[in-house]
Protein backbone atom coordinates (compact mmCIF):
# COMPACT_ATOMS: atom_id res chain seq x y z
CA UNK A 1 0.00 0.00 0.00
CA UNK A 2 1.07 3.59 -0.63
CA UNK A 3 0.49 5.83 2.37
CA UNK A 4 0.78 9.62 2.31
CA UNK A 5 1.10 11.29 5.70
CA UNK A 6 0.84 15.07 6.03
CA UNK A 7 2.40 16.35 9.24
CA UNK A 8 5.58 14.80 10.65
CA UNK A 9 4.79 15.50 14.27
CA UNK A 10 4.75 12.90 17.01
CA UNK A 11 1.77 11.05 15.56
CA UNK A 12 2.61 11.41 11.88
CA UNK A 13 6.26 10.41 12.20
CA UNK A 14 5.51 7.42 14.44
CA UNK A 15 2.84 6.08 12.09
CA UNK A 16 5.17 6.69 9.13
CA UNK A 17 7.99 4.64 10.68
CA UNK A 18 5.69 1.79 11.62
CA UNK A 19 4.11 1.71 8.17
CA UNK A 20 7.53 1.62 6.50
CA UNK A 21 8.65 -1.20 8.80
CA UNK A 22 5.49 -3.09 7.93
CA UNK A 23 6.60 -2.98 4.29
CA UNK A 24 4.38 -0.22 2.95
CA UNK A 25 5.42 2.57 0.64
CA UNK A 26 5.41 5.76 2.73
CA UNK A 27 5.60 9.42 1.79
CA UNK A 28 5.63 12.20 4.40
CA UNK A 29 4.93 15.89 3.77
CA UNK A 30 5.64 18.69 6.24
CA UNK A 31 6.19 22.42 5.91
CA UNK A 32 9.13 22.31 8.33
CA UNK A 33 12.35 20.76 6.94
CA UNK A 34 13.55 20.12 10.50
CA UNK A 35 10.64 17.77 11.12
CA UNK A 36 12.63 15.23 9.10
CA UNK A 37 14.70 14.57 12.25
CA UNK A 38 11.76 12.81 13.85
CA UNK A 39 11.75 10.31 10.98
CA UNK A 40 15.44 9.48 11.48
CA UNK A 41 15.31 9.35 15.28
CA UNK A 42 16.08 5.91 16.78
CA UNK A 43 16.56 4.42 13.30
CA UNK A 44 19.70 2.63 12.12
CA UNK A 45 19.46 4.15 8.63
CA UNK A 46 18.20 7.47 7.40
CA UNK A 47 14.54 7.78 6.39
CA UNK A 48 15.38 7.92 2.69
CA UNK A 49 17.85 5.02 2.87
CA UNK A 50 15.12 2.98 4.50
CA UNK A 51 12.96 3.74 1.47
CA UNK A 52 10.84 6.58 2.80
CA UNK A 53 9.93 9.75 0.93
CA UNK A 54 9.89 13.26 2.39
CA UNK A 55 8.52 16.44 0.81
CA UNK A 56 8.79 19.95 2.23
CA UNK A 57 5.67 21.97 1.34
CA UNK A 58 2.70 23.77 2.80
CA UNK A 59 -0.15 21.35 3.33
CA UNK A 60 -2.60 23.35 1.22
CA UNK A 61 -0.28 23.67 -1.77
CA UNK A 62 -1.59 21.30 -4.42
CA UNK A 63 1.79 21.11 -6.18
CA UNK A 64 3.40 19.83 -2.99
CA UNK A 65 0.70 17.22 -2.42
CA UNK A 66 1.09 16.00 -5.99
CA UNK A 67 4.87 15.87 -5.62
CA UNK A 68 4.41 13.82 -2.46
CA UNK A 69 2.29 11.38 -4.46
CA UNK A 70 -1.32 12.11 -3.48
CA UNK A 71 -2.50 10.94 -6.91
CA UNK A 72 -1.13 7.47 -6.27
CA UNK A 73 -1.97 7.22 -2.56
CA UNK A 74 -4.14 4.38 -1.26
CA UNK A 75 -4.25 5.94 2.19
CA UNK A 76 -4.08 9.58 3.25
CA UNK A 77 -3.46 10.60 6.85
CA UNK A 78 -3.92 14.26 7.82
CA UNK A 79 -1.94 14.69 11.03
CA UNK A 80 -0.72 18.28 11.18
CA UNK A 81 -1.08 20.22 14.43
CA UNK A 82 -3.97 22.24 12.99
CA UNK A 83 -7.52 20.84 12.96
CA UNK A 84 -8.61 23.22 10.24
CA UNK A 85 -5.70 22.38 7.97
CA UNK A 86 -6.35 18.67 8.53
CA UNK A 87 -10.04 18.95 7.72
CA UNK A 88 -9.46 20.92 4.53
CA UNK A 89 -6.71 18.68 3.14
CA UNK A 90 -8.58 15.51 4.11
CA UNK A 91 -11.56 16.69 2.08
CA UNK A 92 -9.22 17.60 -0.81
CA UNK A 93 -7.78 14.08 -0.70
CA UNK A 94 -11.25 12.57 -0.64
CA UNK A 95 -13.13 14.74 -3.13
CA UNK A 96 -10.49 15.96 -5.55
CA UNK A 97 -7.90 13.19 -5.53
CA UNK A 98 -10.28 10.33 -4.74
CA UNK A 99 -7.91 8.69 -2.26
CA UNK A 100 -9.72 5.49 -1.21
CA UNK A 101 -9.02 5.77 2.50
CA UNK A 102 -8.71 9.13 4.23
CA UNK A 103 -7.95 9.42 7.94
CA UNK A 104 -7.95 12.78 9.71
CA UNK A 105 -6.85 13.85 13.16
CA UNK A 106 -9.22 16.37 14.75
CA UNK A 107 -8.55 17.59 18.28
CA UNK A 108 -11.94 19.30 18.65
CA UNK A 109 -14.48 16.61 19.69
CA UNK A 110 -17.47 18.56 18.38
CA UNK A 111 -16.22 18.75 14.86
CA UNK A 112 -14.61 15.31 14.93
CA UNK A 113 -18.09 13.91 15.55
CA UNK A 114 -19.81 16.01 12.90
CA UNK A 115 -17.24 15.38 10.15
CA UNK A 116 -17.35 11.66 10.99
CA UNK A 117 -21.10 11.81 10.27
CA UNK A 118 -20.20 13.40 6.91
CA UNK A 119 -18.13 10.36 5.98
CA UNK A 120 -14.60 11.25 7.10
CA UNK A 121 -12.63 8.78 9.19
CA UNK A 122 -11.81 11.05 12.11
CA UNK A 123 -9.53 10.34 15.05
CA UNK A 124 -10.04 12.57 18.07
CA UNK A 125 -7.19 12.36 20.61
CA UNK A 126 -9.14 14.64 22.95
CA UNK A 127 -12.15 12.33 22.96
CA UNK A 128 -9.90 9.34 23.56
CA UNK A 129 -8.29 11.16 26.52
CA UNK A 130 -11.69 12.15 27.88
CA UNK A 131 -12.99 8.61 27.67
CA UNK A 132 -9.87 7.15 29.27
CA UNK A 133 -9.72 9.78 32.00
CA UNK A 134 -13.36 9.17 32.77
CA UNK A 135 -12.81 5.41 32.97
CA UNK A 136 -9.78 5.74 35.22
CA UNK A 137 -11.16 8.49 37.42
CA UNK A 138 -14.50 6.82 37.94
CA UNK A 139 -13.11 3.30 38.36
CA UNK A 140 -13.89 1.97 41.78
CA UNK B 1 -31.21 40.54 9.11
CA UNK B 2 -28.80 38.89 11.55
CA UNK B 3 -25.16 38.67 10.47
CA UNK B 4 -22.31 36.73 12.10
CA UNK B 5 -18.81 37.84 11.18
CA UNK B 6 -15.83 35.60 12.02
CA UNK B 7 -12.56 37.48 12.47
CA UNK B 8 -12.21 40.98 13.91
CA UNK B 9 -9.25 42.07 11.85
CA UNK B 10 -9.43 45.25 9.80
CA UNK B 11 -11.93 43.74 7.37
CA UNK B 12 -14.18 42.16 9.99
CA UNK B 13 -14.20 45.13 12.35
CA UNK B 14 -15.01 47.62 9.61
CA UNK B 15 -17.66 45.37 8.12
CA UNK B 16 -19.28 45.09 11.54
CA UNK B 17 -19.20 48.87 11.95
CA UNK B 18 -20.79 49.48 8.56
CA UNK B 19 -23.50 46.88 9.06
CA UNK B 20 -24.33 48.16 12.54
CA UNK B 21 -24.57 51.69 11.08
CA UNK B 22 -27.12 50.26 8.63
CA UNK B 23 -29.12 48.92 11.59
CA UNK B 24 -28.25 45.27 11.01
CA UNK B 25 -27.88 43.00 13.99
CA UNK B 26 -24.27 41.83 14.04
CA UNK B 27 -22.13 39.49 16.12
CA UNK B 28 -18.42 39.60 15.51
CA UNK B 29 -16.31 36.65 16.74
CA UNK B 30 -12.59 37.04 17.53
CA UNK B 31 -10.25 34.35 18.83
CA UNK B 32 -7.34 36.57 19.89
CA UNK B 33 -8.02 37.81 23.39
CA UNK B 34 -6.10 41.06 23.13
CA UNK B 35 -7.72 41.96 19.85
CA UNK B 36 -11.10 41.08 21.32
CA UNK B 37 -10.53 43.50 24.23
CA UNK B 38 -9.66 46.32 21.83
CA UNK B 39 -12.69 45.76 19.63
CA UNK B 40 -14.99 45.27 22.61
CA UNK B 41 -14.24 48.82 23.78
CA UNK B 42 -16.10 50.04 20.74
CA UNK B 43 -18.56 47.33 19.78
CA UNK B 44 -19.35 46.10 23.33
CA UNK B 45 -21.78 43.16 23.30
CA UNK B 46 -21.66 42.89 19.49
CA UNK B 47 -18.30 41.13 19.73
CA UNK B 48 -17.75 37.71 21.29
CA UNK B 49 -14.50 36.01 22.25
CA UNK B 50 -13.90 32.55 20.81
CA UNK B 51 -12.74 30.37 17.94
CA UNK B 52 -15.42 30.56 15.27
CA UNK B 53 -14.35 27.24 13.80
CA UNK B 54 -15.73 25.53 16.93
CA UNK B 55 -19.38 24.58 16.75
CA UNK B 56 -20.30 25.70 20.27
CA UNK B 57 -18.89 29.16 19.61
CA UNK B 58 -21.04 29.52 16.50
CA UNK B 59 -24.05 28.22 18.43
CA UNK B 60 -23.41 30.64 21.29
CA UNK B 61 -23.42 33.43 18.72
CA UNK B 62 -26.82 32.19 17.55
CA UNK B 63 -25.94 30.66 14.19
CA UNK B 64 -29.29 28.84 14.15
CA UNK B 65 -31.10 32.13 13.55
CA UNK B 66 -28.41 33.84 11.43
CA UNK B 67 -29.23 34.99 7.89
CA UNK B 68 -25.66 35.49 6.78
CA UNK B 69 -22.22 34.29 7.89
CA UNK B 70 -19.13 36.19 6.76
CA UNK B 71 -15.76 34.50 7.38
CA UNK B 72 -12.92 37.00 7.12
CA UNK B 73 -10.17 35.60 9.33
CA UNK B 74 -6.57 35.63 8.15
CA UNK B 75 -6.59 31.83 7.67
CA UNK B 76 -8.11 30.33 4.56
CA UNK B 77 -8.65 26.96 6.24
CA UNK B 78 -10.66 28.63 8.97
CA UNK B 79 -12.76 30.62 6.51
CA UNK B 80 -13.48 27.50 4.45
CA UNK B 81 -14.55 25.43 7.44
CA UNK B 82 -16.63 28.16 9.10
CA UNK B 83 -18.62 28.59 5.89
CA UNK B 84 -18.84 24.86 5.18
CA UNK B 85 -20.26 24.19 8.63
CA UNK B 86 -22.61 27.19 8.38
CA UNK B 87 -24.01 25.85 5.11
CA UNK B 88 -24.00 22.12 5.63
CA UNK B 89 -24.63 21.77 9.36
CA UNK B 90 -26.77 24.81 10.09
CA UNK B 91 -28.42 25.15 6.68
CA UNK B 92 -27.51 28.77 5.99
CA UNK B 93 -28.05 29.77 2.38
CA UNK B 94 -25.99 32.93 2.45
CA UNK B 95 -22.30 32.94 3.24
CA UNK B 96 -19.36 35.08 2.20
CA UNK B 97 -15.76 33.94 2.60
CA UNK B 98 -12.52 35.84 2.33
CA UNK B 99 -9.68 34.28 0.36
CA UNK B 100 -6.29 35.37 1.73
CA UNK B 101 -4.12 33.47 -0.73
CA UNK B 102 -5.63 33.47 -4.25
CA UNK B 103 -4.09 30.06 -4.84
CA UNK B 104 -6.48 28.64 -2.26
CA UNK B 105 -9.53 29.77 -4.22
CA UNK B 106 -9.75 26.30 -5.80
CA UNK B 107 -10.21 24.77 -2.34
CA UNK B 108 -13.09 27.14 -1.54
CA UNK B 109 -14.79 26.14 -4.79
CA UNK B 110 -14.17 22.42 -4.31
CA UNK B 111 -15.83 22.50 -0.89
CA UNK B 112 -18.76 24.58 -2.11
CA UNK B 113 -17.76 27.78 -0.31
CA UNK B 114 -19.01 30.53 -2.61
CA UNK B 115 -18.89 33.45 -3.00
CA UNK B 116 -15.24 33.61 -2.00
CA UNK B 117 -13.76 37.10 -2.17
CA UNK B 118 -10.05 37.66 -2.68
CA UNK B 119 -8.71 41.13 -1.92
CA UNK B 120 -5.67 40.38 -4.06
CA UNK B 121 -7.88 39.59 -7.03
CA UNK B 122 -10.01 42.68 -6.45
CA UNK B 123 -6.94 44.91 -6.38
CA UNK B 124 -5.59 43.18 -9.49
CA UNK B 125 -8.86 43.97 -11.26
CA UNK B 126 -8.64 47.58 -10.13
CA UNK B 127 -5.16 47.76 -11.58
CA UNK B 128 -6.48 46.33 -14.85
CA UNK B 129 -9.30 48.84 -14.72
CA UNK B 130 -6.80 51.69 -14.48
CA UNK B 131 -4.34 50.18 -16.95
CA UNK B 132 -6.32 48.03 -19.36
CA UNK B 133 -3.90 45.73 -21.08
CA UNK B 134 -6.16 44.53 -23.87
CA UNK B 135 -8.79 47.23 -23.63
CA UNK B 136 -11.02 44.69 -21.88
CA UNK B 137 -11.83 44.62 -18.19
CA UNK B 138 -13.82 41.87 -16.60
CA UNK B 139 -16.08 43.59 -14.10
CA UNK B 140 -18.09 40.74 -12.72
CA UNK B 141 -18.21 37.00 -13.18
CA UNK B 142 -21.42 35.26 -12.15
CA UNK B 143 -20.01 31.77 -12.11
CA UNK B 144 -23.11 29.95 -10.98
CA UNK B 145 -25.15 31.70 -13.67
CA UNK B 146 -22.44 31.36 -16.33
CA UNK B 147 -22.48 35.04 -17.20
CA UNK B 148 -19.93 37.80 -17.06
CA UNK B 149 -19.90 41.53 -17.52
CA UNK B 150 -16.98 43.19 -19.31
CA UNK B 151 -16.00 46.74 -20.10
CA UNK B 152 -14.41 47.72 -23.40
CA UNK B 153 -13.17 50.98 -24.82
CA UNK B 154 -14.27 51.74 -28.39
CA UNK B 155 -11.16 52.42 -30.43
CA UNK B 156 -10.76 55.00 -33.22
CA UNK B 157 -11.92 53.40 -36.45
CA UNK B 158 -13.27 50.31 -34.68
CA UNK B 159 -16.00 48.46 -36.61
CA UNK B 160 -18.53 49.41 -33.92
CA UNK B 161 -17.59 53.13 -33.89
CA UNK B 162 -20.26 55.26 -35.55
CA UNK B 163 -22.69 52.34 -35.77
CA UNK B 164 -26.08 51.95 -34.15
CA UNK B 165 -26.25 49.29 -31.43
CA UNK B 166 -28.49 47.10 -33.63
CA UNK B 167 -25.86 47.16 -36.38
CA UNK B 168 -22.89 46.16 -34.22
CA UNK B 169 -21.98 42.59 -35.11
CA UNK B 170 -22.08 40.58 -31.88
CA UNK B 171 -22.24 36.84 -31.29
CA UNK B 172 -25.43 35.31 -29.85
CA UNK B 173 -25.21 35.27 -26.08
CA UNK B 174 -23.90 38.82 -25.74
CA UNK B 175 -25.59 42.17 -25.25
CA UNK B 176 -24.52 45.80 -24.83
CA UNK B 177 -26.07 46.91 -21.53
CA UNK B 178 -24.53 50.31 -20.93
CA UNK B 179 -22.50 53.05 -22.57
CA UNK B 180 -20.24 55.42 -20.63
CA UNK B 181 -19.52 58.69 -22.40
CA UNK B 182 -17.95 61.89 -21.02
CA UNK B 183 -18.21 60.61 -17.47
CA UNK B 184 -21.92 59.74 -17.68
CA UNK B 185 -23.57 56.43 -18.44
CA UNK B 186 -26.78 55.50 -20.24
CA UNK B 187 -28.58 52.35 -21.30
CA UNK B 188 -28.52 52.37 -25.08
CA UNK B 189 -31.48 51.62 -27.32
CA UNK B 190 -31.26 49.75 -30.61
CA UNK B 191 -30.77 53.02 -32.50
CA UNK B 192 -28.24 54.60 -30.09
CA UNK B 193 -24.99 55.31 -31.89
CA UNK B 194 -21.73 54.01 -30.42
CA UNK B 195 -18.86 56.52 -30.66
CA UNK B 196 -15.12 56.09 -30.60
CA UNK B 197 -13.89 56.73 -27.05
CA UNK B 198 -17.04 55.31 -25.43
CA UNK B 199 -16.72 52.70 -22.72
CA UNK B 200 -19.27 49.98 -23.34
CA UNK B 201 -20.41 47.36 -20.86
CA UNK B 202 -21.48 44.01 -22.22
CA UNK B 203 -23.04 41.00 -20.57
CA UNK B 204 -22.04 37.71 -22.18
CA UNK B 205 -21.60 33.99 -21.90
CA UNK B 206 -18.01 33.34 -20.82
CA UNK B 207 -15.75 32.51 -23.73
CA UNK B 208 -17.21 34.97 -26.23
CA UNK B 209 -14.66 37.71 -25.49
CA UNK B 210 -12.55 36.74 -28.48
CA UNK B 211 -15.46 37.32 -30.90
CA UNK B 212 -16.44 40.59 -29.26
CA UNK B 213 -13.19 42.49 -28.80
CA UNK B 214 -12.42 42.93 -32.56
CA UNK B 215 -15.65 44.92 -32.99
CA UNK B 216 -14.42 47.52 -30.50
CA UNK B 217 -10.69 47.51 -31.13
CA UNK B 218 -9.23 50.16 -33.41
CA UNK B 219 -8.28 49.17 -36.96
CA UNK B 220 -4.66 48.39 -36.23
CA UNK B 221 -5.44 46.01 -33.40
CA UNK B 222 -8.29 44.39 -35.27
CA UNK B 223 -6.05 43.76 -38.27
CA UNK B 224 -3.18 42.40 -36.23
CA UNK B 225 -5.65 40.16 -34.43
CA UNK B 226 -6.44 38.52 -37.66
Amino acid sequence: MFILIVGAGRVGSAVAKRALEAGHEVSVLDSDPLSHERLDKDQSTSWEDAGGRFTVAQALEVDGLVEAGIEQADVFLAATSGDNTNLVIAQLAQRRFKVPRVVVRVADPGRAAWYAEQGLLTICPTQIAIDQAEREALAS
Amino acid sequence: MYVIIAGAGKVGWNLARELIAKDREVTLIESDHRRYRVVEEELEHAVQYGDATELWVLERAGIQRADLVIAVTGDDEDNILICQVAKEKYGLERIVARVNNPRNLQHFKLLGVQPAVSATDLILRLIEHEVPEYGLVQLLALEEEHLEIIELEVGQGAPAAGRRVQDVVLPDGSLIISVLRNGAGFVPKADSVIEAGDQVLLILDPGLEGDITPQFADNGTALSDG
